[in-house]
């Protein structure tokens, strides 16, 4: 019998299948389908202070092997998230829940992580300093490590629970950006984002999001998302989130293998609703195909 | 929702690019005319969603226009072809028991499909009087005129360039039909057209780009009067008191 259990920021999850931020709501849709206890966790919707509309449509485009998205952090706020949502999420979904925050300040971020830190559901806080869909948004403190720090020790004093960083891979040093984060206290770093992009319809000749770019994610970015928590893997002391592009056990396995201590699969959930469940229940027979007994024994394996 | 899959009884051409494909399979998800399936292509990432023209117990018919890689794929598949992959009942779809006695459905182009399978609902309902009006750019896109005609009580066709019914849009044949509510589906221009062209209250269903097409992904947002909808989950049928052109 294997083991599937891993430990992350002193959670013990039953295994390293999380469903990733903005590919899973606040769960609802999908424990209508299956029971969404048997996740590892999950990431909830990315929330910001205020309630958000986010980007005109179209915000979606195809690509080969994955999709842009650029849906600009449409959330209730943490308002509703906090009064209403999570309580009935109590309904469905039992185990610590990661919360995603988003932000457009260093206030505004640590107001969100002080409300959630009363939330007795949220296991960890997962702070996104990378949304690219967002005019002078997340991305610029997640382009430079001193911003980054910034918004780290702001959420650190105003929570106890633990702080991972989501990261954008649209840097020219991400490992920079990880240290940072590190020094200035996270617990934890998730990543990668989407990776910008653009597709342009050739009958209109005009790009197909309406916001022109959005986050290229799925299946396609997977090697990029490797290459990266590989890179990080040996910079940090702290835990990895690995996501990006993981659709199947294996990916979950070649991601650990890079140093991630758990996996998150957005993309996947969005044309398989019943991705994350798949991946689990392959997850013991890919161990063993692959003669691993503890999947935590494996983490950062190919270093 | 539910996730099947689903065998292709028949595909065939039945106007200018258009496809008729008749799927067996599990239809219990199914709740209301107006939803959709969502169907995976192998080889594209995103699934399709494409409208319910009508169902049975055990079968899914499909009427779908070609218009890019994922319809052009669908349209060169045939009994023999693997069964398909579809997400099925998705949508709230229409609601029937407000058509009062004499409802008008109106629909253009690959906006008619949905509207065949609540004509039918209707139809056994006992509404007695359904009038229809079917719009098409030209004679050679027109589809469904004659299996509207077996349960309507009229159906009226309009075309862009006249080249059978009336010439012109559907708003044109609109104020010679008595009507109690409408139903309506088709291009954003023609549900603008539609709203302007009546005092009577109605329905509209809408058409946006998906990601998942179940609620997940929040790609096909819009705002409506009563707050932020998902098109694929609090759509794609809004009402008209809702809208927010």
């Amino acid at each position: 019998m294997v083991n599937t259990k891993v430990e992350l920021c002193g959670l013990t999850l039953d295994n390293p299948v999380i469903p990733a931020s903005g590919c899973f709501g606040y769960g609802k849709e999908f424990s209508e389908l299956y029971d969404i206890n048997i996740l590892g966790s999950f990431s909830f919707k990315g929330t910001t202070k205020d309630p958000r509309f986010g980007n005109p449509t179209p915000r979606i485009a195809e690509c080969t092997a994955g999709m842009i998205n650029s849906v600009g952090l449409q959330n209730p706020g943490i308002e509703e998230v906090v009064t209403n949502i999570l309580p009935a999420m109590k309904e469905y979904y039992t185990k610590p829940v990661i919360a995603n925050v988003g932000g457009f300040s260093v206030e505004e971020y640590a107001y969100c992580c002080e409300r959630l830190n009363e939330c007795d559901q949220v296991g960890i806080i997962e702070v996104n300093i990378s949304c690219p869909n967002v005019h002078g948004g997340g991305i610029s403190f997640g382009t430079s490590p001193a911003e980054a720090a910034k918004v780290t020790a702001a959420v650190k004093k105003v929570t106890s629970k633990p702080v991972v960083i989501k990261l954008t891979p649209n840097v020219t040093d991400i490992v920079s950006i990880a240290k940072a984060c590190e020094e200035a206290g996270a617990d934890g770093i998730s990543m990668i984002n989407t990776l910008l992009g653009m597709r342009i319809n050739l009958k209109t000749k005009k790009p197909i999001i309406a916001n022109k770019m959005g986050g290229f994610s799925g299946d396609a970015i997977f090697p990029v998302a490797v290459r990266m928590v590989y890179q990080v893997y040996e910079a940090v002391n702290i835990p990895i989130i690995g996501m990006g592009g993981v659709s199947s056990a294996e990916d979950v396995i070649e991601m650990m293998l890079a140093g991630a201590s758990a996996v998150q699969v957005g993309a996947a959930n969005l044309i398989n609703p019943y991705a994350a469940k798949e991946i689990i229940e392959q997850l013991p027979t890919a161990m063993e195909k692959y003669k691993i007994n503890n999947l935590k024994d494996i983490i950062g394996g190919a270093h | 929702m539910k996730q099947g899959f689903y065998k292709i009884l028949e595909n065939k051409n039945i106007a200018l690019d258009v496809y008729k494909m008749v799927l067996s399979g599990d239809t219990s998800a199914i709740t209301a005319p107006g939803q959709f399936v969502n169907i995976k292509i192998d080889g594209l990432y995103l699934r399709r969603p494409i409208s319910i023209c009508d169902w049975s117990e055990d079968t899914i018919t499909l009427i779908y226009k070609v218009v890019g890689k994922g319809t052009e794929v669908l349209s060169k598949m045939d009994a023999e072809s693997p069964s398909l992959d579809l997400l099925v009942g998705l949508g709230n779809g229409y609601n029937t028991e407000k058509c009062g006695t004499s409802p008008l459905l109106i629909g253009g182009g690959v906006g008619v499909p949905p509207l065949y399978g609540l004509c039918k609902r209707l139809h056994e309902s006992g509404v007695g009087n359904i009038n229809v009006i079917l719009g098409f750019n030209s004679a050679a896109d027109v589809f469904y005129a004659e299996e509207f005609a077996k349960i309507a009580s009229s159906v009226t066709v309009t075309t862009v360039d006249g080249s059978v019914g009336i010439k012109g849009f559907v708003s044109n044949a609109m104020p010679d039909i008595d009507h109690s509510y409408f139903y309506t589906c088709g291009p954003e221009p023609m549900l603008k057209a539609v709203y302007n062209a009546t005092e009577a209250d109605g329905q509209f269903s809408f058409e946006e780009r998906m990601g998942c097409g179940f609620g997940a992904c929040m790609g096909c947002s819009c705002k409506t009067k009563y707050g932020n909808k998902r098109i694929c989950v609090d759509g794609p049928v809004l009402e008209k008191g809702e809208i927010i052109w």
